[in-house]
């Protein structure tokens, strides 16, 4: 029982990590419909912003302090939504009006580049980094079961992203323009909603989401590298396809889950090793059963 | 005649709360030529969907030559002998004119992937002779001389005609036409109406079809049914349809919906 | 995405891929007198387009969107290198050739069983919904490799012996030309093209979708199995990290960059693709960066593809 509710919080601190960045995928695939595989290179440069800022800022704030890593944390914020912004404007803007499979297989460019060129020695190098401690750490112990302080901030922070994030998409003017332009580009503009701008602020929205939760991995990682985005990254966007793409709930449930079930798979031995199969296989089971997904709507195609 | 080709028995389709098509009971007989008018959103095309296998009624039963279709794929039906255009253009744009006509013949081709990988002599005289056939109906409609044309570049009325040529080609026994004559000028459509009514003839086939220009669909069709709102609301001769107080009602009391410019 | 069919062209395909076979066989004898460094890349050149042009059927003729290849390449190479690995001691080597041809007969067979598992759910789903299901399977794939301790595992796979010679590749990237080119050229085959081109459409001229798709997954994966064949007997040595994602993005990209469903453009494009990197071999550590650049540079400029004719004029590609 306890091992299983020990599973039960480790599996729910990864999955709120999983459901932040799926987030940024289904919200970037809701506009423009297409899978932007770059978001898991926005997130590991959120963490290695985070990693050359804490010397700096350790300097006026020390670290680990909370107000030290909330200062990190927000200026990678800052810098990864201008390069959200900015993949934005000079890779995908171009394409809007190409047929998706072109955005696509220019997203896997756009990863592929960030990638390489983070991997070479006159950037960060392919060697991994030590993740600096932002945070105090404190290990909870309650009957026997023990909760980390970081994995506690994961899942406060998710929430809290989570709830501000609904609160954008479906109370402010902005959010309602999000919605407009996801459900039709062109009546949108139309009404007078300036594309171009929701679309910037719809990528921006992700990446700092990518940001916080690259900063999140990094914590509960050994270190960060410039491939450490590839496997939160596609496993996030499962997570996203699961819970159906394009659908906010559906991505943050989808996280949950698979943070969950990865957690589970890895304490039985023998399964570990399949994880990311399993993963996989899951999907396509779901898909087979949902073809879009846990809570995505099906499109009838109109004859 | 004995066995009426098509029927409908009380076919209703509802999408969610809407029902598009309410208890349609209609049967049509080879070789006639009927037409289905009705208000735009009357559920003219929906009808059409069902009959061709793309959507299933919710209730009812649809029947081709006595045999029900419930359940039957699309592609299966077209093989039994229904056949149709769509009402939004749906050409293989990127195919040639005489390879949309090809393709939609290869259901009644003897050679399949074994020939077509052996390239014996028999698969070259077969391919010729699908060639052949396809040219043939290509002329009918006067489209002969564009066969290498890609079939997106082709003029909309081309369009048009090679969607009905294409539908041919699956030899059908009823032919589904969805607003054949919509944006054609007064000259294609009196060439359109000789031309349906000169292939219904010749090939032996029942033509259905759903129209909004009533010249055509009084100048050709022996039979007419009217939907309103997914209801039928009358059915007769042309003559009939015309004095039928209640088509009157659905046509001039809703004046504006009746001349609608836009089709979706 | 296709020409008219033509019937003179027609005819003439199988004298075209008897004469590929022979000569791909001819030019083999001679191919100790090669540099072993160009002699690879010939190899390696033949093996992507096997990959290339029976992917380019799956995303190219039918409209699929398959990101799966490598993990069909996989299964087809893990076959049958463990196939020959295990047989050819137990039998003389004046059998050699038959034993190579088994092994790669069955490394497509059970890659096309593989492709048939991926084709059956992609009835189901279209679009980026199959892009992830595709790379799903690949991923799938290669993790039971990786825990498969009979291939090796994580470790990788040794020792397969060198069976591939340039006879054998070329020989089989003709008949996979010759394959391809002929199913799609016939009155069958312009099914396929009305698939990708509207589905709808297509069934209501009573062609079967599903058949369709199926056909063209299975014919595919089979493909990329033999191709996996050879690479096993090439290499002689197999690790699941070389079947990842990167690598059905290389044979992705290649059919694009040869225009989606024109085949011989995308032989054109499998063969720059496969200099390039020996091109770059100078400046090895920007090579990722710059084939990165390209792909992006690629979509942007002309993501019709490098080798688009215009083929009103008859510009029949093969």
């Amino acid at each position: 029982m306890d091992w299983l509710l020990q599973q039960l919080i480790n599996g729910l601190a990864l999955g709120s990590i999983y459901a932040l960045i799926a987030l940024g995928y289904t919200m970037v695939y809701g506009v423009l419909r297409f899978i932007n595989f770059a978001h898991a290179d926005v997130l590991m440069l959120g963490a290695y912003a985070a990693y050359f800022l804490a010397p700096a800022v350790s300097t006026v704030f020390p670290l680990p302090s909370l107000t030290g890593a909330l200062i990190v944390t927000l200026l990678s914020v800052m810098i990864c939504t201008g390069i959200g912004i900015l993949i934005e404007f000079l890779a995908y803007r171009p394409l809007r009006q190409r047929p998706r499979l072109t955005v696509l297989i220019t997203a896997i460019g756009v990863s592929l580049l960030i990638e390489f060129t983070c991997q070479h020695e006159a950037v960060f190098g392919a060697d991994t980094k030590p993740f600096p401690q932002l945070l105090p750490v404190h290990d909870f112990n309650i009957g026997g079961l023990v909760i980390g302080s970081n994995d506690l901030v994961v899942v406060v922070t998710t929430l809290v992203l989570l709830a501000a994030l609904w609160f954008i998409v479906q109370r402010t003017k902005m959010g309602t323009a999000m919605r407009a332009v996801s459900f039709n580009q062109q009546a949108a503009a139309l009404m007078g909603i300036n594309i171009n701008r929701i679309i910037s602020f719809t990528f921006g929205l992700g990446s700092a989401l990518a940001a916080i939760a690259g900063i999140l991995y990094a914590l509960k990682a050994p270190g960060i590298d410039p491939l450490m985005g590839v496997q939160p990254g596609l496993r996030a966007f499962i997570a996203a396809v699961l819970g159906g793409i394009g659908n906010l709930p559906g991505a943050a449930l989808g996280g949950l889950l698979l943070g969950l079930l990865e957690t589970f798979a890895g304490g039985i031995s023998g399964l570990s090793n399949y994880r990311d199969g399993i993963a996989f296989a899951i999907l396509i089971l779901i898909l087979l059963f949902k073809p879009a997904g846990l809570l995505g709507k099906a499109s009838v195609e109109k004859v | 005649m004995s066995q009426p080709l098509l029927k409908l028995d009380s076919a209703t389709i509802r999408f969610g709360g809407l029902t598009a098509v309410s208890n349609f009971s209609l049967e049509v007989n080879p070789c006639e030529l009927i037409g289905l008018i009705g208000p735009n959103g009357a559920g003219k095309t929906t009808a059409f969907n069902m009959i061709t296998g793309v959507y299933q009624p919710t209730d009812g039963h649809i029947h081709l030559n006595g045999r029900s279709i419930a359940g039957v794929k699309p592609h299966d039906l077209t093989r039994q002998g229904i056949a149709r255009t769509f009402q939004n253009i749906r050409l293989f744009g990127s195919l040639s004119v005489i390879d949309n006509v090809r393709a939609a013949m290869q259901l009644h081709c003897k050679h399949g992937v074994r020939a077509s990988l052996w390239r014996g002599s028999r698969f070259k005289s077969l391919e010729n002779e699908v060639e052949t056939c396809a040219l043939e109906l290509l002329d009918i409609f006067k489209l002969g001389s564009l066969r290498d044309e890609e079939a997106k570049s082709l003029p909309y009325g081309d369009q048009r005609r090679l969607e009905i040529v294409r539908a041919l080609a699956t030899r059908p026994k009823l032919l589904l036409l969805d607003e054949p004559a919509a944006g054609m000028n007064p000259t294609e459509k009196e060439e359109l109406m000789h031309l349906i009514r000169f292939i219904k003839d010749k090939f032996q086939i029942a033509v259905m079809l759903v129209e909004h220009d009533m010249t055509v669909v009084m100048g050709i069709c022996e039979r007419i049914a009217v939907l309103e709102y997914g209801i039928k609301i009358a059915e007769g001769t042309p003559q009939q349809i015309q004095r039928d107080p209640k088509v009157i009602a659905a046509y001039l009391g809703t004046e504006t919906d009746k001349e609608e410019p836009f089709d979706a | 995405m296709s020409s008219s069919l033509n019937p003179s062209s027609i005819t003439g395909a199988k004298r075209w891929l008897i004469a590929g076979v022979l000569l791909a066989v001819v030019v083999s004898m001679f191919s100790a007198q090669f540099n072993r460094y160009y002699l690879g890349i010939l190899v390696d050149i033949g093996i992507n387009i096997i990959l290339a042009v029976s992917l380019n059927l799956i995303n190219g003729h039918t409209g699929q969107f398959s990101l799966g290849h490598a993990g069909f390449m996989a299964v087809g190479g893990y076959t049958a290198a463990k196939i020959s690995l295990v047989i050819s001691p137990m039998l003389p080597p004046a059998l050699q050739p038959l034993i190579f041809l088994f092994a790669l007969l069955a490394g497509g067979g059970l890659a096309a069983l593989a492709g048939f598992g991926v084709g059956v759910p992609s009835l189901r789903l279209r679009g980026d919904y199959l892009a992830i299901v595709t790379l799903g399977f690949g991923e799938i794939i290669r993790v039971v490799v990786q825990n498969m301790e009979s291939v090796g595992a994580a470790s990788g796979l040794k020792g397969i012996p060198k069976y591939t010679t340039l006879g054998w590749t070329f020989g089989l990237a003709a008949v996979t030309i010759y394959f391809v080119s002929a199913l799609v050229n016939s009155t069958y085959g312009r099914g396929f093209i009305a698939v990708s081109d509207d589905e709808v459409a297509a069934s209501s001229m009573g062609i079967n979708p599903v058949r369709y798709k199926v056909t063209a997954f299975v014919t595919g994966a089979f493909f990329a199995g033999i191709a996996g064949g050879l690479y096993a007997h090439h290499k002689q040595f197999l690790s699941p990290t070389g079947f990842d994602f990167l690598k059905s993005i290389d044979i992705v990209v290649m059919v694009i960059l040869g225009g989606m469903g024109r085949t011989a453009g995308v032989v054109v494009a499998a063969i720059i693709l496969t200099l390039l990197p020996e091109v770059l071999r100078q400046f090895s550590e920007y090579r990722m960066i710059i084939y990165s650049l390209l792909i992006i540079v690629l979509m942007m400029a002309r993501p019709q593809g490098l080798f688009t004719w215009n083929r009103k004029k008859g510009g029949a590609p093969a």
